[in-house]
Formats: C-alpha cells, structure tokens, sequence
C-alpha cells in the first residue's frame, strides 16, 4: 500500500458512521418524545450546540482563537428578528438562511482582519468586532430597540403548516432538523480534503504553506462558514424565543460559548453537542444553589478545567466507556477525542 | 477654548489613571506573553479595599491607598505562586480560559460580599470640587491622580532605566534562558513583577473609583480598556503604554463630549484599525516576539 492511499484508507475510515453516532442522535431524538414537559430548556441546549460547533470550527479545526464569536450570532439574531418583524420574509425557513447569510457576509468582510496576526490580535480584534457591533446596536435604537431590543416579534407557521406553540414542541424539533443538517454539512466538510487540510494548517501554517495548502485562503472560507453558522444559532434562537435584545453581543456570551467547547473538546464536532448538555446542567444545577451567584461556580469549572488539563480530563472521562469496550468487544478503545487540542 | 482644556485636563487624567491600571498588565501580557484578562480583578480588589477602610473603618484617604496596593500585591504574589506560574508555558487558550475563570469568580465573590451598587469612597473635604486656573476649570481630585501617576510613572522608568533589579527584568524579559545562565532568578524577577503589576492595578482601582465607577462588573467592563493599552502601546519600554493610556484618555473623553452618539464606537474602530495597522503597537518592536 502507498502511503498516498494509506493515507486516503485511514481518512475514509475516519470520515465512515460509528454505531455510536447513530445511537447518539437516535437518544437526541428521543428526548424529545420522553421530555415533553422540558421542551425549551432542549431547545436552549440544541441552540448552544449548534452555536458551539460554529466555534469548534474555527477554534477545533483551523486553530483560530476567538473572544468574539457573539458577534456573528448577534447578527444572526437581529436579522430573523429584523425580517420577521417588519414582515420582509415571513417563511421561517427561509429567513433562517437569510440571517445566515447576513452572519456570513459580515464573517468574510471580518476574516480578512483575523487571519492577520498571532494569537493575541484575533483575540483583541475578534472582541472588539464584537463590542463594535454591540455599541452600533445600542447607537441605532431606532431599528434595533437599544437596551429593550426588539419587540412584538411574530414568527409564522413553518412552511405554512406548523406553527410554533407555546410549549416550544414545534421549536424543538425545528432546532433539531436545523441543527442535524447543519451537523451533517460540518461532518462532511471537517472529513473532505478540505477538513484535512485546515487541520494540517492548525498543527503548523508554515509547513502546511510549504506542501501548497493556500493558507490564507482556506482560514477565509472556515471563518465565514463558521460565521454563517453562528449566524443561523442566532437566527434560532430569535425564531424560538421572539425576542432579541442587546445582550446577543454580550462577552459573557462569548465567553460562555468557549467553556461549553471546551468541556466538550475541541475537534471532533460532537465536543460541542456534549458540552451544551453539562453547560446547561451544570448552570442549572448552580442556579438551584445559588440562584445569583452560579457565575462563580462557573468561573471555577473553568479554572479547575485547565489546571487540570484538559486533555488529562478528557482521558479520565473516557477510561470507563474505553473499558468497557475492550471487554466487550475484545478490541483497542473506539472512543477517543483527537490528543491535539488546540 | 477653556472647555477643549477642560477635556484635555480630564482626557490626561484619565489617560494617567488607565496607565497606573495597566501598567502591570503590559509586563504579564506584553513582556510575559501571558495573557492575563483577570488584570482588572485586582483592581477591583485594590478598590474595594480602599472602600472598606475609608468609609466603614474611618481610615484617611491617603492612608489607605497603600494599603490598596499592598493587598492586591499580596492576593496577586499568591496567586502566581499557586496557579498562574504552572500556566505560563501553556496555549494562549487555555491562559484565557484560566483567567475568564478567575475574572467570573472575582465578579461574583464581590457580588456576594459587598452588593452589586456601585460603591463611592468617601473623600476628603480638600480633594473635592475645582478651581479656576486662567479660567480653565481643574478638578482637585483629578490634579491629585495627574500629580499621584506623574510621579509614579517617573519612579517607575527610573527603577527600570536605572536599578539593578531594573536590569535583571529586563534580561529576564529578552531572553529568559540566557539570564537564567547568567545566575539570574528568572521565576523570582517574574513573580516581583506580577505582584508589583497587581498592586499598582489595585491603586488605581482605588484611585478610579471616583472616575470610572466601581461596581462588581469593573473587570469585564474596563478589561477592554486595559487590553487596548497594552497591544497599542506595544510592550519594548514603559513609553508605549503610556502614550496609549494617554491618548486613549483624552480620545475616550473628547468622544464622549464632541460625539456623545459615537460613544465606544471610536475607540473599538482605532483599536482594530491599529493593530491590522501595527500588529505589534504603535509604539512597539518590529519584530514579533
């Protein structure tokens, strides 16, 4: 076998469905049969993940630290408001594309400033895009709402015929649909050669500029796919809830987004769909404690996290699942995330 | 005319203060290479602790604004022995995980202590209200901090012009390996300094409190502020950041008098142009470190 074929066998093998893929959003699927009383909260967490899995894009795969990831799904938020209230596009789908877009325009225009610079100017640019954004939001209250942001917002029936309820059981399986296409379009780009070669541009630029990846170019096409991506989270969660105000731009959210990635793991895209499932556990669990002061306890996750290590954390997690399969099926561990974090 | 003074005695003494708040911070970001956004927990700290002593304890005002450095020095020497010092070879992603952790946590201790209002420190009759100088109105308080920074930022390009210890940083900063070979304690230059850093953020928490506003959200809202000075001004001497703070000061005041609508928008846009400009700072090396 050569080694240009070796190399195509391993990244097909990579790119084929586990079992436990199909399980794992078969149980997605199922919760929302078993849990009909926990509708929103669901939603809350598909949105997060979905918003989290734009982060893995451009944090997991392409190496691109960002401190102002809110920006594009405040855009995203304020455009399906936007068109839903003044009635410009009233299917929701359709609008939801539309929202995306608008993200992903802004995330071209912007990504020519990132992928200039080392790690502390995108972080510094990336944030301050986003307060940028926030501050404009605030100046033009007279299409944005300002601080009271946009209200009486009435999304209509789902190609006409499913209208969102009040218990959020059509939002919930709408954000579900959305979601799971967007997964399956990320899951097909990070395996092209595409994926392989973002990964090869994260590991090291240089060299992977030596072997004739255009790496500029690549960092582009990323950032403003991860954008439109952010920009359909946002577009979600105005659909969802009918209210977008300013704190779609907030750093907090931002910030938030970095932990729920970070907990999951970074580059293999399910990092973010787990990691939205203990974020909000763990922000409800802190919630019932201390109803004002949960931010602390999650200030401490985050230390503990990377004190810890968290690759160290991730090998612990999963030392019983690998056990377990070893004995069972008698073979090497399955379940792994990649070792080279960001 | 008198006004555009008026701004721009306000605009240096804000600028004064952002320098004695960020200064500490363009050692640990800017020669460190750590990226430190917990910078305005301490002074917060430094604040609040100023706070407690003037108005529950009675203390003078001038005798409690050491006491503000000496705490936050203190809080910030422990933290760097215990944590910040196994996370200085880490990725820059998990610095920041690390230290958003640590600003959430400030954030909310201080919430759960002392309220989330802002607080006032209660001055002296002497530092309040403005005289008239050619008809050019000066805040006392605000000739204080000018006169308290001035003189600060003097001490300060003497210790590192100047001192021994001066010297050694310096080394340790250009190429830690070689000044260790050298016999010089590299971790311990290093610990100084974050300590020294912290305790000068503390100051001029305490020192802020008139001006900016001290509430728990005093480090999420001003580590922006803290974060421009240091990657404009560029990290080669105390200069750059000085000359940043400043014209960030006069920048932010006149903004906010000339073009109140505009408000951070102008800020927000001179950073991103500079640093795609000059990604080094303004006043930075060229080479990237």
């Amino acid at each position: 076998m050569t080694a240009a074929s070796d190399v195509g066998y391993h990244a097909q093998r990579q790119a084929r469905w586990h079992y436990g893929e199909v399980a794992f959003w078969l149980i997605v699927l199922a919760c929302g049969f078993l849990f009909p009383t926990r509708y929103l909260i669901m939603t809350d967490i598909l949105r997060l993940a979905l918003f989290t899995m734009s982060l893995d894009l451009i944090l997991g795969y392409a190496g691109i630290v960002s401190l102002g990831h809110a920006a594009f799904f405040g855009v995203g938020a304020y455009a399906a408001g936007l068109l839903a209230l003044h009635g410009i596009v009233n299917e929701p789908v359709l609008a939801l594309i539309v929202a995306g877009l608008a993200a992903m325009v802004l995330g071209f225009a912007t990504s020519f400033l990132v992928i200039r610079g080392v790690d502390l100017t995108r972080l510094m640019v990336t944030l301050g895009i986003a307060l940028l954004l926030e501050a404009l939001a605030e100046r033009f209250s007279n299409i944005t709402g300002g601080t009271d942001g946009l209200q009486g917002i009435e999304i209509q029936p789902i190609f006409g015929a499913f209208a969102f309820d009040m218990f959020g059981k059509t939002g919930f399986f709408y954000s579900l649909a959305v979601l799971f296409l967007l997964f399956l379009l990320a899951r097909r780009v990070v395996h092209s050669p595409f994926g392989l070669s973002l990964r090869a541009i994260k590991n090291n630029a240089l060299r992977a500029a030596a072997i004739g990846i255009p790496v500029n170019r690549r960092l582009i096409a990323i950032y403003t796919l991860a954008a439109f991506y952010a920009g359909i989270a946002g577009a979600l969660f105005t659909q969802t809830t009918a209210i977008a105000s300013l704190d779609v731009f907030a750093f907090e959210r931002s910030a938030d987004l970095m932990l729920v990635l970070v907990i999951g793991g970074t580059g293999y895209l399910y990092g973010g769909l787990i990691g939205a499932v203990v974020f909000r556990m763990l922000q409800e669990l802190f919630s019932t404690i201390t109803p004002q002061y949960w931010q602390f306890w999650i200030g401490l996750v985050l230390v503990v996290i990377v004190l810890v290590g968290r690759q160290r954390l991730h090998r612990w997690v999963l030392y019983v699942p690998n056990l377990v399969i070893k004995q069972v099926a008698g073979r090497k561990a399955v379940v792994a995330v990649p070792e080279n974090d960001a | 005319m008198t006004s555009i003074l008026t701004n721009l005695f306000d605009g240096v003494a804000y600028g004064m203060l952002l320098f004695v708040l960020a200064c500490g911070l363009a050692v640990t970001l800017g020669l460190m290479n750590f990226v430190n956004l917990a910078h305005g927990a301490f002074a917060m700290t430094g604040g609040y602790v100023c706070m407690v002593l003037v108005n529950r304890m009675g203390w003078p005002f001038f005798a409690a604004l050491p006491l503000a450095f000496v705490s936050s020095a203190a809080i910030g020497i422990a933290l760097e022995r215990t944590l910040y010092r196994h996370l200085y070879t880490r990725s820059h992603l998990d610095q920041v995980l690390f230290t958003i952790g640590l600003t959430f946590m400030s954030v909310a201790a201080v919430d759960y202590i002392q309220g989330s209002s802002r607080v006032f420190i209660n001055l002296p009759a002497a530092l309040q209200g403005q005289f008239d100088v050619f008809g050019v109105g000066i805040g006392r308080y605000r000739l204080m901090i000018i006169v308290i920074c001035g003189l600060l930022t003097i001490g300060l390009q003497m210790v590192l012009a100047k001192t021994r210890f001066g010297s050694r940083l310096r080394a340790a900063v250009d190429d830690p390996r070689a000044a260790s070979g050298l016999g010089i304690n590299v971790p311990q230059v290093f610990a100084f300094t974050f300590a020294f850093g912290c305790g000068l953020a503390g100051l001029g928490g305490a020192l802020s409190a008139e001006i900016l506003g001290l509430d728990p959200y005093f480090p999420l809202k001003f580590m922006i502020y803290f974060l421009i000075v240091v990657t404009v001004g560029g990290s080669s001497s105390i200069t750059g950041p000085f000359l940043a703070s400043l014209l960030l000061g006069i920048g932010d005041v006149a903004g906010k008098y000339y073009v109140p609508k505009m408000g951070p928008f102008v800020i927000y846009t001179m950073m991103i142009v500079i640093l795609i400009w000059r990604p080094n700072g303004l006043f930075g090396r060229t080479a990237a470190r």
